[in-house]
């Protein structure tokens, strides 16, 4: 109980204090944008795990994400919305999607679930580029900042567009929606639903058996994914102002799930630690120009080969050992 | 006598096969019937059909005079018709305790929003499970094996593993998939000696089984299925000395002896 509680303090210090105080130490105030990105993956990437987690494999996050960033800018730019109210809206929104859209798939098991979902990322991007609410191949671009939250005449967040730094407020709310969704998710897998969740992925029919509505519970565990993936999406626009039909394509998709491999599918952080190495790892190798990709595939390889149990079983091991 | 389970003209069609075909008896409470016959009579096809994991093509089953054929399993499960599983379907990546303490979900009072924030209520379901896992545990002689890996276990504990995971549900009929195959004679008398002590419980047990000489031991009634139809019924000793039970039987090993 107390090593949780160091670990999240250390943790907490590090996102809250550490990072902050590194970049400032270094100047590369672009590094915010880098750590941004990697926290909003990682929400994207922790819906995938909760597929995971009852069984599925999941290669169509892109598809929410991209439906949810499409909700929050149309919702800013046609209606005239506060950003911060888009976010929980198109969360709901890609939740209520993938809930028509997961009762006929979630039958399905194995690879043949996966290969759905794989197509659902190219037919979301089909979907984008065909609607004419979408603005096709041009998409919605600049889109205005947050504005300011005030609850009683008091500013609690300012205005972005006053920012000095905009990209500093991005790296803050990302983390903490980040940490939010993870919180949300440890509780979820550490309660009776996780051990359920647990039963359905390890034999559906013995769960139906004890009584488990397994569609429900299957329908439900995805709908958290997907809310996950639409609010990651529709932070995502805010932060680049803009959306495109290939802001989020087939290989973010598997990119979320590798995040999940690379982590370790049996640990509630381990998307979060996956999405980490994984984004940093690859703009790392960006100095190698064109074996960029070969030197980044060969290490996937080399580390799914070694740890097929993903990055977090080595502490485990040390534990054990 | 009123009849806790009844089967009525039950039949089962795949395709052009006809795996069921219009069986009926009815089940006593705290009665242990067995189904029997031989390979390919449609036992497996009749077990699927009570515990409601198949829908039937024709006829129906009820329970306290509510039909349950056409029900999701788990609402079966709700009704208090509960299923054990042939072999190793247990939950293999979960200490045996916690198969047994998930599988007391039908217990639960709380919500699963309850479960998620850790409510009072779902507090107390958990102690209510975790005392409930362990009197069936010890009920059935796991005690010694409760922290153990699941699928580390040997088959005889699988077995009673699969039984006590069906306890924790609180059936009212209890359905057992061969719980006597692939045992040695010792094993076999352990397991006879479980299924009593279930009765014992208040419990209603059928099994499908073909161990004949195990199901001769403990059945109070046996229903004997050949080629989808019901063939026989009565006490073991009427089934001892019935015609077409032993033509049936003998039928089939002159074929295996090549006859």
């Amino acid at each position: 109980m107390t090593k949780k509680l160091i670990g999240l303090v250390v943790f907490l210090l590090a996102v809250f204090i550490a990072v902050p105080m590194l970049i400032a130490a270094t100047g590369r105030t672009d590094l915010y944008y880098v750590f941004t990105s990697v926290a909003l993956l990682s929400i994207a990437s922790a819906g995938v795990w909760l597929t995971f987690f009852i069984g599925r494999i999941n290669i169509g996050q892109g598809a929410y994400a991209l439906m949810g960033g499409y909700v929050s800018a149309i919702l800013i730019m046609y209606y005239g919305w506060s950003f911060w109210w888009t976010l929980p809206v198109a969360g709901i929104f890609c939740a209520a999607a993938s809930i028509l859209i997961g009762f006929p798939i979630l039958r399905l098991r194995g690879v043949y679930f996966a290969m759905v979902t794989l197509i659902l990322t190219e037919v979301m991007r089909l979907l984008a580029l065909a609607l004419p609410i979408t603005n096709g191949a041009k998409g919605i671009t600049s889109i205005p900042p947050p504005g300011p939250i005030s609850l009683f005449g008091m500013t609690l967040v300012p205005d972005f567009a006053t920012l000095q730094n905009p990209r500093i407020a991005f790296y803050y709310l990302s983390v903490m929606l980040m940490i939010a969704c993870f919180a949300v998710l440890y509780r979820l897998v550490h309660s009776r639903i996780g051990h359920i969740c647990m039963s359905l992925q390890q034999n559906e029919e013995l769960a139906s058996s004890i009584g488990v509505n397994i569609a429900a519970l299957r329908v439900m565990a995805y709908a958290i994914s997907s809310f996950f993936g639409g609010l990651s999406g529709a932070v995502f626009i805010g932060a680049t102002q803009s959306i495109y039909p290939s802001s989020f394509t087939v290989t973010d998709s598997v990119n979320f799930m590798l995040n999940c491999f690379l982590g370790g599918l049996g640990y509630v952080f381990g998307p979060m630690l996956g999405t980490l190495v994984l984004y940093l790892g690859w703009n790392l190798l960006f100095s190698t120009g064109e074996f960029q990709l070969l030197i980044y595939s060969t290490a996937m390889i080399v580390l799914m080969l070694v740890l097929p149990n993903g990055l977090l079983s080595l502490g485990s091991f040390k534990r054990r050992g | 006598m009123s009849h806790i389970l009844e089967v009525k003209g039950l039949t089962k069609r795949f395709g052009g096969l006809t795996a069921v075909n219009d069986v009926s008896f009815g089940v006593n409470e705290r009665e242990i019937l067995s189904v029997i016959g031989p390979n390919g009579a449609g036992k497996s096809t009749l077990f699927k059909l009570i515990s409601s994991f198949l829908k039937p093509s024709a006829g129906e089953v009820t329970f306290r005079g509510e039909r349950i054929s056409n029900l999701a399993p788990h609402i079966a499960a709700r009704k208090g018709v509960v299923r054990t599983f042939q072999e190793t379907t247990i939950f293999r990546n979960m200490s045996v305790r916690d198969n047994v303490i998930v599988a007391h979900q039908l217990r639960a009072r709380a919500s699963l929003l309850g479960f998620f924030a850790g409510s009072a209520e779902a507090r107390r379901d958990e102690v209510r499970f975790a005392e409930s896992a362990d009197e069936i545990l010890s009920f059935l002689g796991l005690d010694a094996i409760r922290s153990e890996l699941a699928r580390n276990l040997p088959h005889g504990h699988l077995r009673a593993l699969g039984i006590a995971i069906g306890l924790a549900t609180t059936p009212t009929l209890l359905l057992l998939d061969e719980p006597f195959a692939g045992m040695n004679h010792d094993e076999t008398m352990k397991a006879v000696a479980m299924v009593r002590k279930l009765r014992e419980r208040g419990l209603t047990v059928l099994l499908v089984e073909h161990d004949m000489s195990a199901v001769m031991k403990i059945s109070d009634r046996i229903v004997v299925l050949n080629f989808g139809e019901k063939i026989a019924e009565g006490t073991p000793a009427e089934i001892q000395n019935n015609q077409r039970v032993i033509e049936a039987y003998l039928g089939v090993e002159d074929e295996a002896i090549g006859l």
